[in-house]
């Protein structure tokens, strides 16, 4: 293929990597607050956002809850399991080796993964809300990733203030910082872990409301964003939410532009070994400071 | 551990040793050879895997060998014609080689936890990316099979490592197996280990002692990923058909993890044990359940390793160990050396 900058195409493959940017630094944001305040690493994180979809499809489909509502349903729902993750499963053995506990959620990756394809079977769902799409100067764009994008800003920025401007997100970033001197400071690590956690999980619920507008919901759809999410919060120096952000487009014009010139797997394998050597450059992220 | 305990141990051994190798001659169904056959080649695997997570090098990225090893032998078969006789040493080699290249940067720059977990995520998962992309050679995600020679006329292929008959199998891979367990307990009364024990505690003090912490590191790893992709190699010749999905990914990087964990992985049976209690358990579960309650197997896989990994960390054989160390008048062990 003939390389122009002009091409309206590429321009297309380019703004698609954006907004598809967008969606990444959102699905990332819950998993990198919980690993900058717990130090934990939430294997299944992608497999919350997957009942999170379910629960908002059935809830539109079959009992006709108008969207809406349904999306806040999701995110409350998701909330919760957050919550429920933190409280049955992460705490029990949050005094242990550190790699316990990211095993322990992949045990839970599994356990979520088999229910659903128990209760939901493995057939592929379609939410079959279309937004249409909008043309700008020969280049078409659907209007359910224009929103998508759109709440992934929104939804940094409001998480961005809350951590600065409230007292509960002031408490969450010390003890990002300090976690054995707060508790001398009158704030309850146990208290601010399950808030986060239960924050972390509704940042999952509002990625599942933008992912059940884009994709298929099957069981399996978890394995597909897992990894990806990881990675780019990894890149941005896990905990770094800056870094994550910028690092979510990054991966996401790798993604759109291999998928561009090749098949997107390529797209896959070029953003995935992008990491890697990455990771030997940079261990810290890109925007992490050296430890 | 006294001469008694070590003589009883030896006779258990033989026995249990005997009892396998007599195992198919007992009459049973093909079926119950291909399970037995999957323990064991399987258990060589996790076994693989031990080799480095005991020593917290916890990877997620072993589907990246097990793919090498599959489809490197399945692909030069295919392709080159080449003999799995050549095919499986080069696959092997290729893999110990990127155990080397992901290993060397890792340990230098002290890539370790959660990080080591994720970088090593990231190669299996480019591993599969890679076999699904280069579709037009590999068949993609619709698997592949090596070219057959055998029929049941001409049952036994030594040049194409191609055999009819589950029985030959079942002998290969418990030969396959107890070099594995060998090779485990090797590195097991090894300097190795007191060098690894040692940097998985305190990383600079065992430096500053004088432990090559990369060198014993790397050699671990290139150990385990070269056991690892032999089994995959094993595993498509037996199987005589491969997919990215059973061979490499996440999803099957995740899986001998905690198998092994289920087992446990600081004994020498611990991870054959766990592949014992996956695999009866996800054929249990489907002969009990039928189709009808698909997923109702991995559901509860996933169940009972958070159940592991909270209340019996050190696995099943583990725990069992500790108990009988803890019976036997050996007050003040307070956990059983690994080992035996």
């Amino acid at each position: 293929m003939e390389f122009s900058l002009l091409d309206p195409f590429l321009w297309e493959t380019v703004i698609q990597g954006l907004l598809f940017g967008g969606v990444l630094a959102l699905l990332s944001l819950g998993l990198n607050i919980i690993f900058g305040v717990i130090d934990v690493v939430w294997i299944c994180y992608a497999e919350l956002i997957m009942l999170g979809m379910y629960t908002i499809y059935f809830l539109y489909t079959d009992f006709g809850v108008p969207l809406p509502l349904a999306f806040l349903a999701g995110i409350l729902v998701v909330a919760v399991l957050g919550a429920l993750l933190h409280h049955l499963v992460i705490r029990p053995i949050l005094h242990t080796e550190p790699i316990n506990q990211l095993l322990v959620t992949g045990g839970v990756l599994f356990f979520l993964q088999g229910l659903a394809t128990m209760m939901f079977s493995v057939e592929f769902r379609n939410l079959g809300v279309s937004f249409g799409s909008v043309s700008v100067a020969e280049m078409y764009f659907p209007v359910s990733r224009i929103i998508a994008f759109s709440v992934s800003i929104v939804a940094v920025v409001a998480l961005w203030l809350f951590l600065k401007k409230t007292y509960l997100g002031t408490a969450i970033r010390a003890i990002s910082q300090d976690r054995d001197v707060m508790p001398l400071m009158g704030v309850s690590p146990r208290k601010i872990y399950l808030v986060t956690s239960a924050l972390g999980g509704g940042l999952a619920g509002l990625g599942a409301c933008l992912l059940v507008l884009l994709y298929d919901i099957h069981p399996a759809i978890g394995l597909t964003f897992g990894p990806i999410t990881f990675m780019v919060c990894v890149l941005g120096g896990l905990g770094n939410m800056i870094g994550g952000f910028i690092a979510a487009f990054i991966f996401a014009e790798f993604i759109a532009l291999g998928g561009f010139y090749a098949e997107v797997e390529w797209g896959y394998v070029l953003a995935f070994v992008f990491f890697i050597v990455m990771m030997f450059i940079r261990p810290q992220g890109i925007l992490g400071s050296k430890s | 551990m006294d001469a008694s305990t070590s003589r009883n141990l030896t006779i258990l051994k033989g026995a249990g040793l005997a009892a396998i190798l007599a195992f198919p001659l007992l009459g049973f169904s093909d079926y119950v050879l291909h399970i037995a056959i999957s323990i064991l080649l399987w258990g060589f695997v996790y076994t693989g895997w031990s080799v480095m997570g005991r020593f917290g090098l916890v990877s997620l990225g072993h589907g990246a060998f097990l793919g090498i090893g599959a489809y490197g032998t399945t692909m030069l078969w295919n392709l080159a014609g080449l003999t799995p006789w050549i095919g499986i040493p080069l696959s092997v080699l290729a893999s110990a080689i990127l155990g080397l290249l992901i290993g060397l940067p890792c340990f230098r720059f002290r890539i370790t936890g959660h990080y080591f977990a994720l970088v090593t995520l990231a190669l299996t998962e480019v591993a599969r990316l890679l076999i699904v992309a280069l579709r037009d050679t590999t068949g993609g995600s619709l698997g592949v099979t090596p070219v057959g020679v055998v029929s049941p006329e001409d049952p036994v292929s030594l040049y194409a490592l191609q055999f009819a008959s589950k029985t030959v199998w079942f002998y290969i891979i418990v030969g396959v197996w107890l070099v594995g367990l060998l090779i485990w307990r090797a590195v097991d009364r090894s300097m190795m280990r007191y060098a690894m024990e040692a940097i998985s505690q305190e990383e600079d003090a065992a430096a500053s002692l004088g432990v090559h912490v990369t060198r014993t590191k790397l050699t671990v790893t290139v150990i385990s990923a070269a056991m690892t992709a032999f089994g995959g190699a094993v595993y498509g010749q037996y199987q005589q058909y491969i997919n990215p999905e059973t061979v490499s990914g996440i999803a099957i990087s995740l899986q001998i993890v905690f198998a092994v964990i289920a087992g446990g992985m600081f004994v020498q049976l611990g991870p054959t044990v766990g592949a014992v209690i996956t695999l009866l358990l996800g054929e249990g579960l489907r002969l009990g359940f039928g189709h009808e309650f698909h997923g109702l197997d991995v559901t509860v896989y996933g169940l009972m390793l958070v159940l592991f990994i909270i209340y019996m960390p050190r696995g099943v054989l583990g725990k069992a160990v500790e108990v009988m160390a803890a019976r036997g008048s050996r007050p003040g062990t307070p956990s059983p050396q690994p080992g035996e």
